[in-house]
C-alpha cells in the first residue's frame, strides 16, 4: 500500500490527531472568526447551563409550591384556556428563523448577497417578532397574573416566590441575546451587500449564522425546562 | 504529506497607526497593550499592598492612636477589596493580561494577535472595570465589607459595610471584569491554535505559551459562574428576588427574603473561584519552567508531560470546587468526593515540581536575577502546595477553617509564588520589552527582601493557625485561647510586612530608572531559545517580524545539545540532516 492509499482510509482520529501535531493552524481551514465564534458560545454555554442550574437548584430546594407551568402560561382563545399556545408558536417561529438563517448561510457561499441580505433580514424579522411576543408574554405575567421578580402581587399568590425570579431572568438574558443577534443580523446583511465581504469567502454569514442557532438552541432547553418541566 | 501552506498573517497586510494617540494610547498592538495591562494592574496592585499594611498594622498594635482612623469597617472593607484586587485585577490581568499579550504572539511567531481591535477594547473594558472598582471608595458606605468571597446573605444584609453601594461597584466591576477578560480570552486561544507559524506545532511551544493557554481555556468557562452569580446578587440587592437569600431577620425586623439557597452562591462562586487558582497558577508554572530552563542552560525535564500535567490540572481543577466548602453545611459525603479529587490534583502538580527539580539537577546553573525568582518559586510552592494537602482532607481542614494556617496557605500558593513567577518574568522580558537591561544589583537587592520578607511574613502564620487564631478579626484582645506569644508574633508579621511593602519602591524605581538610564540590551541577553528572542529588532516593532515570519525547526529547549558548538539552538534553526 502506498502512502496516498493510507491516508483516504485513515480513522477519524488519524485525521484529528494529524490536526492537532500541525503547525499553523489546528482547525485546517476554518477561519479565525469562526473560531473565535465557537469558542465564545463555548463560555456563553456555562453562563446559561450556570443560570438553569440555579434554576433547577431553585425547583428542588423552595419548600413552597412551584406554580403550574400549563395554567400560569396558558393564553385564552375565544374562551377557551390553550396551555402553551403563546409559547408553541415562539418556538416555532424562532426554529423557523433558523432555517432562513441557514438558508442564508447556503447563499453566502453562493456569492449571492441580494438573497443573503433578504435571508438575513427574514431571520432578523422572526427574532424581533419572538421579543415582540416575549414582551407580550411579560406584560400578561406581570399585568394579568400578578407575577413579580420578587414574587406576587397583593392576591396572586402562586406559591413559591423564586418562580418570577428565575422565569424573568432567564428568559430576559435570552431575549437580550436575541435582541443582540437581530442587531447583529441586521448589520452583517447591511454590509454584505455593501459589498464590504467581497475579498472574503463570506464566512461572515455562517459565523452569524453560529451565533443565531445558538440562540435557538439554548431556547430548546429554555423551554424544555421553564414550560414543559 | 500536507500542501505547503503560507501563513494567514503574511497574506495581509498589517495597517501601521500613523498619530501617537494610536501608537501608544488606542494601540492596537499587543506590545503595548501588555504594557497598558501591566502597569495598571501594578498600580491597583499597589493600592491593594496599601491595604494590607494597614490591615497588619491594625493586628499588630490595636488601639495604637495613628491607628484610630481605622475603624472595624474600614478593616473589613480593606480586607475585600484587598482580597478581590489581588486575585483578579492584579495577578488574573497580570499573568493573563500583560505575559498572554506579550508572549502569545512573539512566541507564536504571529505578528499579532488574530483580532488587535477587540485586544485594545479588551484593555480599555479592564481599566473600565478597575474604575468602577476604585469608584467603591466614593460612594456613600465606600467598598462593601463582607470578605473577597461576598457570601451571601451577610453580603446585603443591613449592618455590612458598604452593603448600600459598595456592593453594586464591586459586582458590576466584576461583571465588567469578566467582559474584558473574555475578549481578551478569546483572541489568546485563537492566536494560539490558529496562528502560529510554520513548523510550530503545539508540541513544540514553549510552556508559558501552554500555561496561558489552558488557563485562558479555564478563565472562559470559569468566569461565566461569576458573572451569574454577580447577576443574581445584583437582582437580590436591587429587584429583591430572593435567589441566594433566606427568610432572615435582621437587626430586630424581618427582611423581604424568603426561601433562597445561600449554599447556590458559594457552588457558583467556588466554581469560578477554585478554577482560579490555577488561571493565575498554570501562566506562572508555564513561566516558571521557561526561566529555570534557560537559566539553567539545560532543556526542560519531560516537557511532554509538563505539557500533560498542565492539561491535567486544567481539568482536575474543574471538579475540586467544594473542598473550600468543608464547613459550609453541605452534605457531609460531598466533602469525600472533593477531597479525592483535590489529592488527585495534587499528582501533576507534585510532577510539575519534580521535574523543576531535575531540570536544575547538574544542570549548568546561573544565578541571575529571573533565575533566583524562579528558585524561590519552587520552594514556595512546594510549601504552599504541603499546605495544601493539609486543607484538601475533610478532617484536617474543619479544625483549621478560618484560621491564620489557611491565610498562610493560600498566600503562600496563590499570592506570594505567582508573584514571584510575575517578578520572574519581568526580569526576564523586560530587556526584550524595552531594549534595556533591568540593573542586577538592585533586582538582587529587591529579590531578597521579598523573599525572604514573605516567608517572615507568612511563615510563623502557619503556627498562628494551629494554637486557632482566627482570620478576619479586626481585634483579638488577650485571653487565655490567644497567648502573649501570638501577639508578639503579630507584630513580628507586621513589621515584616512594612519592609517587604517598602521594598517594593526599589523594583518600581528600577523599573522606571533602567527603562532611561539602564545598560542597552542586546537581543538575546540569556541566551534562550524561544521565538521572542529571535526577532529583527529588539525592542520588536509593530509586527514584529520582517515580511516572512519565522520558521520553527525544534521545540524551545535545546540547550546544551551533545556534540554542538553553541550552548544554546534557536527554534529558527534548521536541524542537521540525520546522518
Amino acid at each position: 500500500m502506498t502512502d496516498t492509499t493510507l491516508s483516504t482510509q485513515e480513522s477519524i482520529f488519524t485525521s484529528t490527531a494529524r490536526d492537532w501535531s500541525s503547525d499553523m493552524t489546528t482547525f485546517k481551514g476554518v477561519p479565525w472568526g469562526k473560531a473565535m465564534m465557537w469558542i465564545f458560545l463555548l463560555s456563553d454555554t456555562f453562563i446559561f447551563t450556570c443560570f438553569l442550574v440555579g434554576y433547577m437548584v431553585m425547583r428542588m430546594t423552595v419548600t413552597e409550591a412551584w406554580p403550574v407551568a400549563s395554567e400560569v402560561f396558558a393564553l385564552t382563545v375565544w374562551g377557551v384556556s390553550v396551555p402553551l399556545l403563546l409559547i408553541a408558536i415562539m418556538t416555532f417561529i424562532l426554529i423557523t428563523s433558523s432555517g432562513t438563517m441557514a438558508m442564508a448561510v447556503n447563499m453566502g457561499y453562493q456569492r449571492r448577497k441580494w438573497a443573503v441580505f433578504w435571508l438575513m433580514l427574514a431571520t432578523a424579522l422572526l427574532g424581533a417578532s419572538f421579543v415582540g411576543m416575549q414582551c407580550y408574554e411579560w406584560s400578561k405575567l406581570i399585568i394579568d397574573e400578578g407575577i413579580r421578580p420578587w414574587g406576587y402581587a397583593e392576591n396572586h399568590d402562586l406559591g413559591a416566590p423564586q418562580f418570577g425570579s428565575i422565569f424573568f431572568m432567564v428568559t430576559g438574558f435570552h431575549g437580550l441575546h436575541v435582541s443582540v443577534g437581530v442587531i447583529y443580523l441586521i448589520t452583517v446583511a447591511i454590509r454584505v451587500v455593501r459589498g464590504k465581504y467581497d475579498h472574503t469567502n463570506f464566512e461572515i454569514v455562517e459565523i452569524t449564522g453560529l451565533y443565531w442557532h445558538f440562540v435557538d438552541l439554548v431556547w430548546v432547553f429554555i423551554f424544555a425546562f421553564f414550560y414543559l418541566w | 504529506m500536507a500542501t505547503v501552506e503560507v501563513p494567514y498573517q503574511e497574506t495581509v497586510p498589517l495597517h501601521h497607526p500613523k498619530t501617537w494617540i494610536g501608537k501608544y494610547i488606542f494601540s492596537q498592538d499587543h506590545k503595548i497593550i501588555a504594557v497598558q495591562y501591566g502597569i495598571t494592574a501594578m498600580a491597583v496592585g499597589l493600592v491593594a499592598l496599601i491595604l494590607s499594611e494597614f490591615m497588619r498594622l491594625q493586628i499588630a498594635f490595636p488601639g495604637w492612636e495613628f491607628m484610630n482612623f481605622f475603624t472595624a469597617d474600614h478593616y473589613y472593607q480593606a480586607i475585600t477589596m484587598h482580597g478581590m484586587i489581588m486575585v483578579i485585577y492584579l495577578l488574573t490581568a497580570f499573568l493573563l493580561g500583560a505575559f498572554g499579550n506579550f508572549c502569545v504572539p512573539l512566541m507564536c511567531g504571529a505578528r499579532d494577535m488574530v483580532f488587535p481591535f477587540v485586544n485594545m477594547l479588551s484593555y480599555w473594558v479592564y481599566l473600565l472595570s478597575v474604575i468602577i472598582l476604585m469608584i467603591s471608595y466614593f460612594v456613600p458606605g465606600g467598598p462593601t465589607g463582607a470578605g473577597w468571597t461576598l457570601y451571601p446573605p451577610q453580603t446585603i444584609t443591613p449592618g455590612t459595610p458598604g452593603v448600600d453601594w459598595g456592593i453594586a461597584t464591586m459586582l458590576i466591576s466584576l461583571a465588567v471584569f469578566i467582559v474584558a477578560f473574555t475578549m481578551g480570552g478569546l483572541n489568546y486561544i485563537t492566536t494560539i491554535l490558529q496562528a502560529r507559524t510554520r513548523g510550530l506545532t503545539l508540541m513544540r511551544m514553549p510552556l508559558t505559551v501552554w500555561g496561558i493557554f489552558i488557563a485562558t481555556f479555564l478563565g472562559l468557562i470559569a468566569f461565566p459562574a461569576l458573572f451569574v452569580s454577580a447577576v443574581m446578587m445584583l437582582l437580590d440587592k436591587f429587584l429583591k428576588t430572593s435567589f441566594f437569600m433566606p427568610a432572615i431577620v435582621s437587626l430586630g425586623s424581618k427582611l423581604e427574603y424568603s426561601g433562597g439557597q445561600p449554599l447556590l452562591f458559594q457552588h457558583l462562586f467556588w466554581f469560578f473561584g477554585h478554577p482560579e487558582v490555577y488561571i493565575v497558577a498554570l501562566p506562572a508554572f508555564g513561566v516558571i519552567s521557561d526561566l529555570i530552563s534557560v537559566h539553567a542552560r539545560k532543556n526542560i525535564f519531560g516537557y511532554r508531560m509538563m505539557v500533560w500535567a498542565i492539561v491535567a490540572i486544567g481539568a482536575l481543577s474543574l471538579i475540586v470546587w467544594a473542598h473550600h466548602m468543608y464547613v459550609a453545611g453541605m452534605h457531609p459525603s460531598f466533602g469525600f468526593f472533593f477531597a479525592t479529587t483535590t489529592l488527585i490534583i495534587a499528582v501533576p502538580t507534585a510532577l510539575k515540581v519534580y521535574n523543576w527539580i531535575l531540570t536544575l539537577w547538574r544542570a549548568n546553573i546561573r544565578i541571575t536575577v529571573p533565575m533566583l525568582f524562579a528558585l524561590a518559586f519552587v520552594l514556595t510552592f512546594i510549601v504552599g502546595g504541603i499546605t495544601g494537602l493539609f486543607l484538601g482532607n475533610v478532617i484536617i481542614d474543619i479544625p483549621l477553617s478560618d484560621t491564620y494556617f489557611v491565610v498562610a496557605h493560600f498566600h503562600m500558593v496563590m499570592g506570594v509564588s505567582p508573584i514571584l513567577a510575575i517578578f520572574g518574568g519581568i526580569y526576564h522580558w523586560y530587556p526584550k520589552l524595552t531594549g534595556r537591561m533591568l540593573n542586577d544589583t538592585i533586582g538582587r537587592i529587591h529579590f531578597y527582601f521579598t523573599f525572604i520578607g514573605t516567608y517572615a511574613i507568612y511563615f510563623p502564620m502557619h503556627y498562628l493557625g494551629f494554637i486557632g487564631v482566627p482570620r478576619r478579626y479586626y481585634e483579638t484582645g488577650i485571653s487565655e485561647f490567644y497567648p502573649v506569644a501570638a501577639h508578639n508574633l503579630n507584630k513580628f508579621i507586621t513589621i515584616a510586612a512594612l519592609i517587604v511593602g517598602v521594598s517594593q519602591i526599589l523594583f518600581i524605581f528600577n523599573l522606571v530608572h533602567s527603562y532611561f538610564k539602564g545598560k542597552k540590551a542586546p537581543a538575546n541577553p540569556w541566551g534562550a531559545n524561544s521565538l521572542e528572542w529571535c526577532t529583527p529588532e529588539t525592542p520588536p516593532r509593530h509586527g514584529n517580524w520582517e515580511d516572512r515570519l519565522p520558521t520553527v525547526h525544534r521545540w524551545a529547549y535545546d540547550f546544551g545539545v551533545p556534540g554542538e558548538e553553541k550552548d544554546h539552538i534557536p527554534q529558527t534553526v534548521p536541524r542537521r540532516k540525520a546522518s
